[in-house]
């Protein structure tokens, strides 16, 4: 047994499924600690987006214990919810921009509801846009963008508020593998900072270059792989 | 407080077309409702107030004008009974000129039989029976009658306070009436934007921001239709005025509005208003509460 402190996340036979449909997921017990960087693979409809569905709050388990931050959610009624989404930033596979917002106001949004003054907003916000390369799409809807473009927006938006926990759903998915490359730095970079990180992935080049843990969904069940290294 | 940038873009929405409309209806309705009970009010309490303290004796002869000792009989006997303050009789001049509207000055010959009058003024607060003084008047003076205004009144004074009550009636139909439209209007609001709402609630949004965004976007939309109701309301009193202009010669105290009930009429597209933003909020926050 670990400490209960020392994880940012920990699953204790967790399982989930959608209404009355089959569990997608049976008997998840993982922990991340503060920190770490982890791909989640596995093949389509495996269930990383469902597992990430938990993690980010959308869902709840139909069973089991998931403690996040060091709180129990089993426990956690619907007030604590927006705290605890807050510590954490998402890429959703399919984006979730919002249609008649900018880029700008879409990547804005985190730290609007945070309630920030709009000057330190503006700043922060442009200043992000241009890190990822849209420091001239500003104002363009996401219909004007292409895929990557989008993309990038979303990433943006999940990681302006400085989230505890980055979960990325497919952040690389819609890129050239030179921009995948250099998202791939960005989740680096922030995990050095601080950053908890999970990418769901199944860019096995992608995972292969970083020599990062992998957390491999199968039947429903998750397995740690050990590192390469290790394996050797 | 009226920002029209939103997430959620309400201002698309089915209901930003339709909701000032209804707003514009309800709230012209509940002026004209208001105006109509504020001003019965009014006239109710002048009515009472003038009449209150007033009865009206009247001697009639059928030879012609009444002999002065009947006159002076009555007087004396109305100036002596406890709660009058005082009781004049009324020259033939100010008759005439009462009955001149209804007789036509050609009409008002010398010979003409005309009753005399007696004005009674009670005192303030005063509690006399005024059927009992009449049957004293009537035994004492053959050919005297006393009028209680009061008494022809009544029916008036019953009709007056159930207008006002149906007035009371419709403002608070016209106010429940805008609270299941708003209601109506920001359920297919929340049911239209669900997938953004998701989109903020997994941002960290709370309820309350969502609400807010409700919030101002429906304060917009009621005053864009509860002003215009309150103008059209207003000119229709205005109207309104103009045609009772014509009755300057009427019997009773006008009917108008005094400078408080206008001050409630300003208040009524800011109250139909209010009424929306809270009913927008308890909206939001209850159908939210609902989602996992
Ligand atoms: N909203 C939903 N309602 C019902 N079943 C769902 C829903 N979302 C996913 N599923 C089912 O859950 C299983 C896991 O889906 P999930 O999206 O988690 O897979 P995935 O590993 O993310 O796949 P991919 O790599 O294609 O994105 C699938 O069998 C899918 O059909
Ligand atoms: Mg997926």
């Amino acid at each position: 047994m670990e400490v209960e402190s020392s994880g940012l996340v920990r699953f204790e036979n967790v399982g989930m499924r959608y209404g009355r449909g089959p569990e997608v997921l049976r008997d998840v017990n993982f922990h991340l600690e503060a920190g770490s960087f982890h791909f989640l693979t596995g093949a389509s409809g495996a269930g990383k987006s469902s597992l990430l569905k938990l993690l980010y709050l959308a869902h709840r388990p139909s069973r089991g214990i998931v403690t996040l931050f060091g709180q129990d959610l089993t426990a956690a009624g619907r007030a604590a919810l927006p705290g605890l989404r807050r510590r954490i930033g998402v890429v959703f596979q399919d984006f979730r921009l919002i249609a008649h917002l900018s880029a700008f106001d879409n990547v804005a949004l985190p730290l609007r509801i945070l309630g920030l003054r709009e000057e330190a907003v503006q700043a922060q916000v442009a200043e992000l846009l241009a890190w990822v390369g849209l420091g001239d799409h500003l104002a363009a809807r996401p219909a004007t963008l292409s895929g990557g473009e989008q993309q990038r927006v979303a990433i943006a938006r999940a990681v302006i508020g400085r989230p505890q926990l980055l979960l990325a759903d497919e952040p690389t998915g819609n890129v050239d593998p030179d921009l995948a490359q250099r998202l791939m730095h960005l989740f680096l970079e922030l995990n050095r900072l601080g950053t908890t990180i999970v990418i769901a992935t199944h860019d096995e080049h992608l995972v292969a270059g970083t020599g990062r843990p992998v957390l491999r969904l199968a039947g429903g069940e998750l397995r740690l792989l050990p590192l390469p290294h290790e394996a050797r | 407080m009226l920002a029209r940038r939103s997430d959620l873009q309400l201002e698309g929405d089915a209901a930003g077309r339709f909701l000032p409309w209804v707003i514009a209806v309800m709230v012209f309705l509940a002026a004209l409702a208001l105006a109509g009970g504020l001003g019965l009010g009014k006239a109710l309490a002048g009515w009472d107030q003038s009449l209150k303290g007033s009865l009206t004796a009247q001697i009639v002869d059928a030879g012609g004008t009444p002999a002065p000792e009947k006159v002076q009989a009555a007087l004396v006997l109305l100036s002596g009974t406890p709660g009058v303050e005082m009781a004049r009789a009324l020259d033939r001049h100010a008759v005439e000129a009462l009955l001149e509207p209804w007789l036509g000055q050609a009409n008002l010959t010398p010979d003409l039989p005309i009753p005399t009058l007696i004005e009674v003024r009670l005192e303030p607060g005063a509690s006399l029976s005024t059927a009992a003084l009449a049957r004293r008047l009537e035994a004492a003076v053959p050919g005297a009658r006393l009028d209680d205004d009061r008494t022809w009144l009544a029916p008036l004074i019953h009709l007056t306070e159930a207008l006002r009550a149906l007035a009371a009636g419709i403002v608070v139909l016209v106010g429940l009436a805008t609270i299941a439209m708003v209601i109506f209007a920001t359920r297919a609001g929340l049911a239209v934007h669900r997938e953004v709402i998701a989109v903020l609630h997994l941002i960290g949004a709370h309820d309350g921001y969502i609400a807010r965004q409700f919030q101002s976007h429906t304060l917009w939309l009621a005053l864009k239709g509860g002003l215009p109701g309150l103008a059209a309301a207003a000119l229709v009193l205005l109207a309104l005025r103009g045609l009772g202009g014509g009755m300057q010669a009427a019997l009773l105290p006008p009917v108008t509005l005094g400078t408080g009930a206008i001050a409630a009429l300003v208040l009524v597209p800011l109250v139909a208003a209010l009424l929306a933003v809270l009913t927008a909020r308890f909206t939001v926050l209850g159908t939210l509460r609902q989602m996992p």
